[in-house]
């Protein structure tokens, strides 16, 4: 048995003097089927991994890549329907992969823990947070006194753990959740924590706390770490090692740093071009079409030829807030925020969760009255729009959103869709339209054959780009993108940015772009607004922004930007 | 291959970057009320009961068909409980009616006050419960009480009360049962739609809808209304068969439906009399009322789980 | 919570006086001579007309008769019914019976729903499972007064397990087969709802973390499953309660059951509406506080509701 494992390509014994050391968690060929209603259907081939005592070790794949999936069979969870179909799961030499549900209660918690990735679902909503903590100490037999539970949930960072582990999961922000599964996960030192996108949910800087935190408590207790992450960048900065899984198979696997800087499969080498987080430029479409270049390269030539076609002068919103038995109080979701939008370009607005950004998106939407403030649309006050004005304006200003699962009525099929809009302006006849119609698809790269399919048919991606047409369709000058690239995998993302900045040259158009991902700020605007807490904290253009921000809270977004710091040898940049 | 035996690249052959922004062309395009009439029909549940349902709908439309004694006519109190003879398979009533021939006639009023009710509930309910959710504020709070105050009445309870008025009294027929059941039924339907609505009023693709210029009311109809309609079919299914038992129980307490016409409730009221002696003469009655009832539940479940959005690929 | 209780509390009085108010108006108000209209055809004695018109004050405006009536209803003067007695106290004495048959009902069904819904769901698609659903499915098509006459003339009169009917002295065993009667249709509800609820929390998120934390499969099943899918559980049952009721009158009626449906379906035989509306409007007011009492204790299994705005 021993010898089998020295021989095989997997062992490790190169690095100096560890001779002898066995890995804490080998997986050699695993096969996972899950039975589905059409047959039984592979879901990780041939995967392989190896994580050595205090290592931590990252699977990047996008969604469907059979990572989680890998994860979640190392634990003994896989769904009712999936089973491992072939190799091994060596935990310290134990072959796991059909060890008893017994033996795995054993090992799950003290052994192997979980910190899992929504904060929001993964907390029972009807038990006190202490109570979560107590049951988990309890079933591996540690002490579980209410002292022994503030212990382990101020050592996740929680202040004022007492009185925080009398509370219940819903009066809990998402980052504290997340410091309650992550105290849950560590709460009985286990050799091997698994993290499944523990931070995916989190705003930031949010995000870089707590992953800060995880990593310090983790490196005191010498737990190795599984961490599954879709973000190359993330994985880089925060593994040893890095294992990329495309299609439920590993393509490659390596050290962070050489991976990332010296990619081989086809597969990484697209994912290092096209994570955000790791691109530091804007994409220049406009240069490989041939296009006159100059006005994307040359801000100061740009800036004399465009005018402002959006302004926003002190724009405010409040929402009463009840706070029962009539009593209501005052908040602002947004407050005097001004800037202004230059025809033809790429506006950002930045924030968190909670900053306003999206609210502001409404207002310039017309779907929500302003409190206070003014939106003049090429000149026009549109807060004094009478509803055929408005009915016009609503031609040229046009959103996109960030789901696409949500934002497509499932009932309309594709035609429909991208044809409603022509429909409800009384644009052509039935032909015209759906010639429009095809060339509209032809213009989000989408085959003609989609046009009488249904949303649910469709891909994250493909269905973003169906969105894209039917905001399209009237011609209108401005798009707002509500999130628009939030919700796609990492390749897709960067294809959909790739549309957009193509449209934008093509036609002319003028983005203003709701994110809060500053990475992809990054990629495609050309001015930046940062929100927080419904204010403007920061203006100013793309370069400026991102080479010397001048507030703190800009400084801590980009620093949260995971990867921002690793520096690429430039023959991959 | 590899740079650094650390470092793992797979053969690319095994591992093809495939497009994946393929469009399925090998199967017909799926709507949603495609894909759930796919669903439903390879759902033995649905099929029986559709075909249960269908029988009872001939039968109720031309009874003539299934029996050739007319309603109520050649009751001999000579036949008093008789048993089964030539022409007459389940025997006779108390009164001497052929019980074969009441069933058949039953299914009538069985049927037509279960669905005229359910569609008096839908047009009352859907209407109310989505004008409430779509635009809350006054509305929704005046519908909202409104509707507990009729939820405060149980079914039976309620009907007790109303069926006391001189007018229903003096007036008993197929309309005062529908009546009665749709007046204190509606508030089901209408919360089952204003949550419904609720929920898909604040959907992207309705913003989207507004941003087009769709109107706040050609919203609600065009998108909002057919995307909450899933629980509504389910609910109304499974209601029909609720109501046909409420008119059966209300006529068993003789406040449903007249003696003249023939209902099931009746029938069993009817054979109270005979329990102890003849009790299959209540059993037919039963037993038809059972399955009719068994029938729509059957098809509401059906209906359910090929509605049921999980089961729907996304 | 507290304010919770009382906005609970605070809504509540609307909707039973509305309920009271309409009932009222239905039987007092409408157009006609109502005392004339509570005898249909019958001649009542000029005697009783008359006591009728003072206890119902029907020389006054509606809204002062309204007012009467309901203050004669929460100081429990209810009035006489046609024999004479005073409805009050027949009430006091059939009512604990009703209430003993509804809360045996409430028990079977409580018990043997979840128990046999929480096998069904954590097993889904098992034999376990169908059987019990195809069985559930006939019992909630056989409607309640029939289930009523099939039992009572298998259990009661083939076999002799039970007395076939009830009458004067009730008590928890000869009530035993009513109950069963009565709760048999809300059974197979509340299975049906529990082994929804189950199978849809056996695949929450939480479920699997309190897996991955250690716990064993049966602290997982009751303290996390469980205990979750309890909660639209017990909102089913609160508001079957109202159901309950309406059942008690067929089931009371079949079994002769000297209970509060019982006097309610022999004053509807008899058309007595005032002592119908004293009825109904006693038992709006408990299906109200019951209700109250069950979203208290829905907010107290569900910690969330109690936030919310």
């Amino acid at each position: 048995m021993r010898d089998k494992e020295m021989t095989t390509p997997d062992v490790r014994i190169d690095e100096a003097g560890t001779t002898g050391i066995r890995p804490l968690l080998e997986i050699r060929d695993l096969a996972i089927t899950f039975k589905t209603g059409g047959g039984e259907v592979k879901a990780v081939r041939d995967a392989h991994l190896t994580i050595m005592p205090g290592e931590t070790v990252a699977i990047v794949g996008e969604s469907g890549s059979g990572k989680s999936t890998t994860a979640l069979a190392a634990i003994g969870l896989l769904p009712n329907n999936g089973k491992v179909s072939g190799g091994q799961i060596l935990l310290d030499g134990e072959d796991i992969a059909h060890a008893s549900e017994q033996r795995m209660i054993e090992l799950r918690g003290n052994t192997i823990g979980m910190v899992p990735q929504d904060p929001m679902s993964n907390l029972n909503p009807v038990w006190k947070i202490g109570y979560q903590v107590r049951e988990t100490l309890r079933a591996n037999g540690r002490p579980s006194g209410p002292d022994d539970i503030a212990k382990v949930l101020s050592q996740a960072g929680l202040p004022d753990a007492k009185r925080r582990a009398n509370q219940y999961p819903h009066e809990f922000s998402g980052g504290m959740r997340q410091r309650a599964l992550i105290a849950i996960g560590l709460s009985c030192q286990p050799r091997l924590l698994i993290a499944d996108e523990p931070t995916s949910a989190l705003d930031v800087t949010v995000q870089r706390q707590i992953l800060d935190h995880l990593e310090t408590m983790t490196n005191e207790l010498g737990t190795s770490v599984l961490l599954i992450t879709h973000d190359l960048g993330l994985a880089a900065e925060r593994a040893d090692k890095v294992v990329v899984m495309y299609q439920g198979r590993v393509v490659e696997a390596g050290p962070s740093l050489e991976l990332l800087r010296n990619p081989q499969h086809p597969y990484t080498k697209r994912l290092v071009e096209s994570a955000p987080s790791l691109a530091s430029r804007r994409i220049q479409v406009a240069k490989e079409q041939g296009v006159e270049t100059t006005d994307l390269l040359a801000p100061a030539a740009e800036t004399a030829k465009s005018d402002t076609f959006l302004q926003i002068q002190d724009l405010r919103k409040v929402y009463k807030l009840r706070q029962g038995l009539g009593k209501a109080a005052d908040f602002a979701a947004v407050d005097g925020v001004s800037f202004d939008v230059r025809r033809g370009t790429t506006t950002a607005i930045v924030g968190e969760s909670g900053s306003g950004k999206s609210t502001v998106a409404k207002m310039v939407l017309q779907l929500e009255k302003p409190t206070d403030g003014r939106i003049l649309f090429d000149g026009v006050d549109t807060s004094a729009l009478k509803p055929a004005e408005l009915f016009k304006f609503r031609r040229r200003v046009q959103p996109i959103f960030q789901d696409p699962y949500g934002s497509l009525d499932p009932m309309y099929n594709i035609y429909r869709t991208i044809e409603e809009p022509l429909r409800v302006h009384k644009i052509g006849d039935q032909a015209s339209r759906e010639k429009k119609v095809r060339t509209l698809l032809d213009q989000v790269a989408l085959p003609q054959s989609a046009m009488q399919r249904y949303p649910n048919e469709l891909s994250g991606g493909q269905r973003q780009r169906v969105a894209i047409a039917r905001a399209l369709a009237l011609d209108p000058e401005v798009i707002i993108c509500d999130e628009a690239v939030s919700a796609l995998d990492v390749l897709v993302q960067a294809q959909v940015l790739n549309l957009l900045a193509d449209l934008q040259a093509n036609l002319g158009l003028t983005y203003l772009f709701i994110t809060h991902d500053l990475a992809v700020v990054r990629q495609i605007a050309d001015h930046v607004c940062v929100m927080e807490k419904g204010r403007l904290v920061e203006t100013g253009s793309t370069d400026d922004v991102f080479e010397s921000p001048q507030q703190d809270y800009t400084k801590a977004l980009l620093n949260a930007i995971p990867g921002a710091k690793l520096m690429l040898p430039p023959e991959v940049a | 291959m590899t740079s650094n035996k650390n470092h793992f690249v797979a053969p690319i052959d095994e591992t093809p970057l495939q497009a994946t922004d393929a469009v399925k062309t090998d199967q017909a395009p799926l709507s949603l009320w495609a894909d759930a009439w796919r669903k439903l029909r390879r759902r033995p549940l649905f099929i029986i009961s559709a075909l249960l349902i269908l029988a009872l709908v001939v039968i109720a439309l031309f009874p003539g068909l299934f029996t050739s004694t007319p309603p109520n006519e050649g009751c001999e109190l000579a036949n008093s409980e008789g048993g089964p003879t030539a022409g007459h398979p389940f025997g006779f009533t108390f009164q001497g009616c052929d019980v074969y021939s009441r069933v058949i006639h039953g299914t009538q009023a069985s049927l037509s006050v279960g669905l005229l009710s359910v569609l008096c509930v839908l047009v009352i309910g859907v209407t109310l419960g989505a004008l409430a959710g779509y635009y809350g504020g006054w509305i929704d709070a005046v519908l909202a009480r409104l509707g507990d105050i009729f939820f405060a009445l149980p079914l039976v309870l309620g009907a007790l009360v109303i069926t006391q008025l001189p007018l229903f009294r003096e007036n008993k027929s197929v309309w005062t049962v529908v009546f009665v059941i749709s007046l204190l039924a509606w508030p089901q339907m209408a919360r089952i739609t204003r949550g419904a609505v609720i929920e898909v009023r604040n959907s992207d693709f309705v913003t989207a809808a507004r941003a087009l210029g769709v109107s706040k009311f050609g919203a609600l109809i065009r998108h909002v209304l057919p995307n909450a309609l899933a629980p509504i079919i389910v609910l109304a299914t499974l209601e029909l068969g609720v109501f046909i038992v409420a008119e059966a129980t209300l006529s068993f307490l003789g406040i449903g439906l007249p003696q003249s016409i023939m209902s099931w409730g009746n029938d069993i009221a009817g054979a109270q009399a005979s329990i102890r002696t003849r009790p299959e003469i209540m059993l037919y009655p039963a037993a038809a009322l059972s399955i009719t009832v068994l029938s729509f539940i059957m098809l509401g479940d059906a209906v359910r789980d090929a509605l049921d959005p999980k089961s729907r690929q996304r | 919570m507290i304010r919770f209780i009382l906005r609970r509390l605070l809504q509540v009085i609307p909707v039973f006086l509305g309920t009271t108010l309409l009932v009222y108006y239905m039987v007092f108000a409408l157009p006609g001579d109502p005392i004339a209209a509570l005898f249909g055809d019958r001649q009542p004695p000029q005697a009783v007309i008359d006591t009728l018109r003072s206890q119902y004050h029907l020389d006054q405006p509606f809204w002062v008769q309204y007012g009467l009536f309901l203050k004669n209803l929460f100081t429990f003067n209810l009035g006489n019914d046609f024999t004479g007695q005073p409805i009050a106290a027949s009430l006091a004495r059939v009512f604990p019976v009703t209430a003993m048959l509804a809360v045996e009902a409430l028990a079977i069904q409580a018990i043997f729903g979840v128990a046999f819904g929480v096998f069904a769901g954590l097993r889904r698609g098992g034999w376990f499972d169908s059987t019990v659903l195809v069985a559930s499915l006939v019992v909630i098509a056989v409607p309640t007064f029939v289930l009523g006459f099939v039992f009572q003339l298998v259990f009661g009169v083939k076999l002799g397990w039970a007395k076939p009917t009830v009458g004067a002295n009730a008590d928890w065993v000869t009530l035993l087969l009513p109950a069963v009667v009565l709760g048999l249709v809300s059974f197979a509800y509340v299975l049906r709802l529990t082994r929804a609820s189950v199978s849809e929390n056996m695949n929450a998120d939480y479920v699997r973390t309190a897996t991955a934390k250690g716990l064993s499969r049966p602290r997982v099943v009751l303290a996390h499953i469980l205990r979750n899918s309890l909660i639209p559980v017990v909102t089913y049952l609160g508001a079957n309660l109202g159901g309950l009721m309406g059942g008690a009158i067929v089931t009371e009626g079949i079994f002769n059951v000297p209970g509060v449906g019982n006097k309610l379906y022999q004053a509807v035989l008899r058309s007595e509406g005032p002592t119908i509306v004293s009825i109904v409007s006693v038992l709006v007011l408990v299906f109200v506080v019951a209700n109250l009492l069950v979203d208290l204790l829905y907010a107290w299994l569900d910690p969330r509701i109690r936030y919310d705005q």
